[in-house]
């Protein structure tokens, strides 16, 4: 066996209301390593042979919960979410912080795989083997809050009935969705605590669609064995000396960017992207410090960075919105992208968003969309059912944040994200109107843009990337560095956080895997070949898609329209994304990743990775 | 400005209970200033959560990284308000008398709970106790795990300090500043709910 790993899987169809113990084979696990890989190639290897066939949000989806080897020990502790997107029909290896991987391992599991659909709404218990399907009635329709403050009272009380004698019970980690997810809202989390969310993807909605509302885990085991203990403890330590150091990000994690990002990088959503530059001090990092944090430090399991903060708003109108942090995504997205600029609203909006189970990116990025186009006189009043969605008004998209959570008039055609809302408007009202919407892929952007090339350098950052607009996976060249989005591969897939990896070089990681694992894996196997071979799967899948869309390198393979506009205003002005540019790029990431010039995976590349099923069924579209 | 330090009296009420250990509740008492018992002090609102006191605690302990068999587990019954949850060496030590098997004694030099592995039965009364129900059992052995202060050099103290974070501190026992109360998790996480949370943190927990 190779150490590092809990050395099984639990395999919980929700059809049948079975439950079973699954191996997978240690090759797999070699080549794969865990997360974000093993879910492409568990995925590919179930449902690759007619996947443009399977519908993301029907029964015979996947829904994967998994860590990596690295889980528990790299410095913080995260899980991925995958199987296939409802939003891109590809696969996204959606992580989300959180103690659940770290409870799950040492329940004795390194993942957890979702099939089938439930009858009726249900949540999975786990306690080390002991795992049971559990009545969710009580739940279902619940908010965020209200559903991890009933699950932990239960969960705890049947822990002390059935063991009375072992003490207090520690709450178990939890998985969960808010109403947004039961209502299959292509822009739903599958979200932990208050609120950390797997975003990227949508797992929120297939979770909902196989009516399952939580997963609660409590382990009482130990973390796998290790290789190397002592090694695995210095590299620990060396890990967070480093990061100690790092004052900015400890203090105020992502959040001081609400301020910089916008008014020095111009690279921050303003108005659904009209403009990248603002420079509003009521957004600064010193405000959200002074008036809304009211806990500096708060971190998952074994993180020395503790970027996020608690977030509280005392007084005023909007009194008792509680949320995390607003990191920098959620403070750009919930903020300036709809015309709000103080620290009050945008917690106020976050909270709602985390309330209802809905992503605050790709929320926030549909939500900028309905305003442009309410501004444009595209969207009216009545369309949007009565709310005058005027930018900044932070109570008017709350209110149409609700309406998509539960999929009401108008919110139920934005639900299924800004992607298809644009497609159905367009042929509702007899005009384009996909040129406002910014995604990629199906896949709201992240909010960091590329327009003035002082923040996210690359032009095919999102165009290439085979997890679209996901800011935490943009493609990069040269593909055998750190720039590349095959070293993204090794954190989804090791399954830890990469804000304490910052520091770290490539090497130290994989260093770091083999003091786990005991396995030699060297830069050149990684980039040359593991990681590769990972980012044709997703490519190929993202590629076949899905019965509703598909895409088509040559025209999707692209920046958002928007993107091409210059930048209205700030210190760059007039700078856009250079087409002739992006069309090198492109280029030249095709024959870096043995891509041709269609886009798809070169046969030649596929054999040299043992991808011959992956060539075969791309032949459909050559 | 305090006249005299007061040392706490760690000496058991009735000598029935002291496990015929008197000369270890001697020792404890003739404390000179450099080895006397220590407390670990704590300001639980600073918590951030981030576990690697559990980490430190089970690597000590038991040479792996294991959460639940750390003698200083962190709770978060609501998301925001997690704190360490671990032995405070009440001045009567309540779990001490309650033991009938005699598994648990207190150390001559730090005053930390000692765990007879052996003599301990697991079955309980010690958490039944402890005002703060915080002894538990260890997962995979018969017996209860309690912080033994690592023999004076305590661990999660350490890496907390490495942190910067100033939710644990080592302290001299005669610091009245520093007196500890064990309290239930419910009951801290109530406490830590209206504070950050107000009135409406309650509900959560």
């Amino acid at each position: 066996m190779i150490l590092g790993y809990a050395g099984k899987f639990l395999e919980v169809d929700l059809s049948a209301g079975e439950i079973k113990e699954t191996k997978i084979g240690e090759n797999v696990l070699r080549d794969y390593v865990g997360g974000r890989g093993l879910a492409a190639k568990i995925l590919w290897d179930r449902l690759g042979d007619h996947w443009e066939n399977v519908d993301p949000l029907g029964s015979e989806n996947i829904l994967l919960l998994l860590t990596g080897p690295l889980t528990g020990f790299f410095p913080g502790g995260r899980t991925c979410v995958s199987g296939k997107s409802p939003q891109c029909n590809g696969v996204v290896g959606s992580t989300v912080g959180g103690e659940f991987g770290v409870e799950l391992r040492c329940a004795g599991y390194d993942g957890i795989i979702v099939i089938g659909k439930s009858k009726k709404p249900v949540y999975l218990f786990v306690k080390d083997s002991d795992v049971e399907i559990g009545d969710a009635g009580c739940v279902w329709g619940k908010d965020a809050k209200q559903t991890m403050t009933l699950l932990t009272r239960e969960c705890r009380g049947l822990l002390q009935k059935r063991y009375p004698r072992y003490g207090e019970w520690k709450e178990p980690a939890m998985l969960y969705i808010g109403p947004a997810g039961e209502n299959e809202v292509r822009t739903a989390v599958v979200a932990a605590k208050w609120t950390h969310a797997a975003g990227y993807g949508g797992y929120g909605a297939v979770m909902g669609s196989k009516r399952l509302k939580a997963v609660a885990v409590k382990g009482t085991g130990p973390l796998p064995e290790v290789a190397d203990l002592d090694k695995v403890r210095r590299m620990t330590d060396e890990v967070c000396d480093g990061v100690y150091e790092n004052d900015l990000w400890r203090r105020w994690g992502t959040g001081a960017m609400g301020y910089e990002c916008g008014s020095k990088l111009s690279s921050e959503p303003v108005r659904n992207w009209q403009d990248e530059w603002h420079d509003e001090r009521s957004f600064g990092v010193d405000k959200f410090e002074d008036r809304v944090w009211v806990k500096r430090y708060w971190c998952d399991f074994g993180c020395p960075t503790a970027c996020l903060k608690v977030a509280v708003v005392r007084d005023g109108k909007f009194k008792g919105a509680i949320t995390d942090n607003p990191d920098y995504e959620l403070q750009a997205y919930l903020g300036p992208n709809l015309g709000l600029f103080t620290p009050e609203e945008n917690v106020y909006l976050a909270s709602v968003i985390d309330d209802l189970g809905l992503c605050g990116i790709q929320t926030g990025n549909v939500l900028g969309f309905a305003a442009e186009l309410f501004q444009r006189n595209i969207l009216t009043q009545k369309d949007l059912g009565g709310i005058e969605l005027k930018w900044g008004d932070a109570e008017a998209f709350a209110a149409l944040a609700r309406k998509i959570a539960f999929r009401e008039g108008i919110g139920d055609l934005l639900a299924e994200g800004t992607y298809r809302a644009a497609l159905k408007i367009s042929e509702m009202k007899k005009t384009d109107v996909l040129q406002y919407a910014v995604q990629v892929k199906g896949i709201g952007i992240g909010a960091h843009g590329i327009r003035s090339g002082k923040d996210y350098p690359q032009a095919i950052s999102y165009a290439c990337s085979v997890q679209g607009g996901d800011h935490t996976s943009t493609a990069g060249l040269p593909l055998n560095t750190s720039d590349s989005e095959l070293e993204t591969i090794f954190q989804d897939s090791g399954v830890y956080c990469n804000f304490n990896g910052f520091s770290s070089t490539t090497s130290f990681k994989l260093r770091f895997y083999k003091a786990v694992t005991g396995l030699q894996l060297t830069k050149k196997q990684w980039f040359g070949e593991k990681a590769l071979r990972i980012l044709q799967l997703q490519r190929a899948m993202l590629l076949l898609g899905g019965k509703d869309l598909k895409w088509n390198p040559k025209r999707d393979d692209d920046n958002p329209p928007r993107f091409y506009e210059p930048l209205p205003s700030g210190p760059y002005k007039g700078k856009a994304a250079d087409k002739v540019k992006v069309e090198e790029d492109k280029k030249r990431y095709y024959e870096a990743a043995g891509w041709d010039s269609d886009g798809l995976p070169k046969s030649q590349m596929l054999r040299r990775l043992g991808l011959e099923d992956v060539h075969k069924a791309l032949e459909k579209l050559r | 400005m305090l006249k005299e330090v007061v040392v706490p009296d760690v000496r058991l009420k009735s000598k029935s209970v002291s496990n015929g250990r008197p000369s270890n509740i001697a020792k404890a008492k003739k404390m000179t200033a450099k080895k006397e018992p220590i407390w670990i002090a704590r300001d639980l609102s600073k918590c951030s959560g981030c576990r690697r006191c559990e980490i430190a605690c089970s690597l000590a302990h038991e040479n792996r990284i294991w959460p639940e068999a750390s003698r200083i587990r962190v709770f978060m019954l609501v998301p925001g308000l997690e704190f360490p949850h671990f032995c405070t060496q009440c001045e009567d030590y309540p779990c001490v008398q309650a033991c009938p098997t005699k598994a648990l004694s207190i150390n001559g030099k730090t005053a930390a709970v000692m765990v007879d592995a052996e003599a301990c039965t697991a079955c309980g009364k010690c958490v039944n106790a402890c005002p703060g129900r915080i002894p538990h059992m260890h997962p995979t052995e018969k017996h209860v795990v309690i912080c033994d202060l690592c023999n004076g050099d305590p661990q999660c103290v350490k890496v907390c300090e490495k942190g910067k974070y100033g939710v644990l501190k080592k302290v001299t026992r005669r610091d009245r500043a520093f007196k500890l109360y064990a309290r239930r998790p419910e009951e801290v996480t109530r406490d830590l709910a209206s504070k950050f949370y107000g009135k409406q943190g309650e509900e959560y927990v």
